[in-house]
């Protein structure tokens, strides 16, 4: 916790993460083509032919979808227990990038679920649930905006972060007991062979380096927007 | 690497030109947004703030 | 506990006054009960394995008309104010709001029903557990909803962001209760989905006054 606290004085997060950034930046890079090489160069799948290619872009979008709510949701409680003084800034920053992922997540999945199933969506569990987790983030940067008081409108989006996340193992649990009324197909059942298996590590771990890069240059962005607008309200002081 | 994907390709072609653009654009977006606060604050910090009354 | 029933006396005789939100919300219901065989076509076969998904979506639809003003109405002439400084804890206040708003639409709207599901040619077994499922359920239509009416109680146009923040969080609830119609249209046994209806009913009524209650305070608090 300590550790945490350390970090939360802005100067000591930017001089910190101005280290960090270059690093994790080229981590992301090298991870990125090293996982699209390997790709390519797997062999068709028995049953799904090349699409299970598609495996290596829809997995990562949705790993990073789920990271992203995960990380609102521990800042959002760092803000409102232990008054951590930027994670108000970090949970805000992080949400966009969240929603983005996840609508990825459900573009790739409707084009990987075409050639499989003939219609571009199906009501598959997994799918539903990530619909209603990008509906989660539009309610949440919507209530960002319509709050005007900055401090209200960070605890009130904690506050609707925490609820969020309680309820997410449950609607995924009403989903997935749905999809089983209705024998829903599954786009990617259980076992996935070896040959396969590095390339989508890689990409995952490509696509969340890239998502904390990126969250990273927001956080910073945010400091230093927040700065010039104490300077401006000083100058009309 | 192989590129060939058959008659796949109209579904997975599209899938990763998706994701380059929303990857792209994301990054696009984000740098944008980090040179503009730091120009703006750069600019702040050079205005000479005479104007106002000296604190104390 | 009389401060308590005071309140929820106080809430509902409120609520019936300022244009009937209960015969808003049955109006409602009434409508996109009326509405959807005119987007879908009268094949009753079709309406009756549809009726009960979207009288469970139009119950909590309509159940959502009146949640913004849950606390808003209160908060705007200074009384929350008051309420929060009396000795009712807030948890219990949001829980008296929470169960006047039930009773002045959830319960209605589980009253129509029977009624609604005729015009869907829903067989009698069904249309019993359309009836208690609804019965189970709007109480946590209810009490979610109120987290979500707490959270924008400082706004002026939050009624469009509160269905936005809380359908989502609804729905489990659309699920098994939709889904327990559905079993007894299908002739099987409707206790697993009720079962888990009444789990997540008794675990939103439950745990929601705290959420709403914290949201309340820092709007109060600034």
């Amino acid at each position: 916790m300590n550790f945490l606290f350390r970090y939360a004085n802005p100067h000591e997060f930017m001089r910190l993460s101005g280290a960090v950034l270059p690093v994790f930046a080229v981590a992301t890079a090298l991870c990125l083509a090293i996982g699209l090489y390997l790709g390519f160069s797997v062999p068709p799948d028995y049953q799904q032919g090349t699409t299970v290619i598609l495996m290596f872009i829809h997995v990562p979008a949705d790993v990073v979808a789920e990271l992203a709510y995960g990380a609102i949701a521990v800042c959002s409680l760092l803000s409102l227990v232990w008054r951590h003084p930027l994670s108000d800034t970090a949970a805000r920053a992080a949400a966009p990038f969240g929603a983005m992922f996840t609508a990825l997540g459900l573009v790739t999945g409707a084009l990987w679920g075409k050639p499989m199933w003939g219609t571009y969506w199906v009501w598959d569990a997994r799918l539903t649930s990530f619909l209603l987790l990008l509906f989660l983030y539009f309610g949440y940067m919507a209530l960002w905006n319509a709050i005007e008081d900055e401090t209200r409108a960070a605890r009130a989006c904690a506050i609707l972060a925490l609820v969020g996340m309680v309820n997410i193992p449950i609607i995924k649990f009403s989903v997935d007991w749905w999809s089983t009324l209705h024998q829903g197909e599954s786009i990617m059942s259980g076992k996935i062979a070896p040959v396969y298996l590095a390339p989508l590590l890689i990409m995952m771990l490509g696509y969340v380096l890239l998502f904390l890069t990126l969250w990273m240059v927001r956080i910073r962005t945010a400091i230093l927007e927040r700065r010039a607008r104490n300077l401006m309200r000083e100058a009309a002081a | 690497m192989n590129f060939d994907m058959g008659a796949y390709g109209v579904y997975i072609w599209p899938a990763y030109g998706v994701s380059a653009l929303a990857i792209g654009g994301a990054i696009v977006w984000t740098l944008v947004s980090w040179r503009r606060a730091k120009a703006r604050l750069a600019a702040l910090e050079k205005t000479p703030r005479g104007t106002a009354a000296p604190s104390k | 506990m009389s401060a308590f029933v005071t309140l929820l006396l106080r809430d509902i005789r409120l609520a019936a006054r300022s244009g009937g939100s209960a015969a808003l919300a049955l109006s409602f219901f009434a409508l996109v009960a009326t509405l959807v065989p005119l987007g879908v076509g009268a094949d009753l076969h079709l309406l009756s394995r549809v009726a009960g998904g979207v009288l469970w979506v139009g119950a909590v639809l309509s159940a959502l008309l009146s949640l913004d003003r849950l606390f808003q109405g209160d908060f705007e002439d200074g009384s929350l104010d008051l309420i929060a400084l009396s000795p009712l804890a807030l948890e219990l206040t949001a829980l008296a709001k929470i169960a006047a708003h039930w009773l002045s639409t959830g319960l209605p709207l589980t009253l129509l029903s029977p009624l609604l599901a005729l015009l869907f040619n829903l067989p009698g077994p069904a249309t019993a557990i359309l009836f208690v499922s609804l019965l189970i359920g709007t109480p946590a239509v209810s009490a979610i909803g109120a987290i979500g009416a707490s959270l924008t109680l400082s706004l002026k146009r939050g009624g469009l962001i509160l269905p936005l923040i809380i359908l989502p969080l609804l729905s489990p609830a659309v699920i098994f209760g939709a889904g327990a119609v559905q079993a007894a249209l299908d002739g099987m046994a409707a206790k697993d989905a009720l079962g888990l209806l009444a789990a997540f009913a008794t675990a939103s009524v439950l745990l929601s006054p705290f959420a709403a209650a914290a949201c309340v305070r820092l709007n109060l608090g600034g």
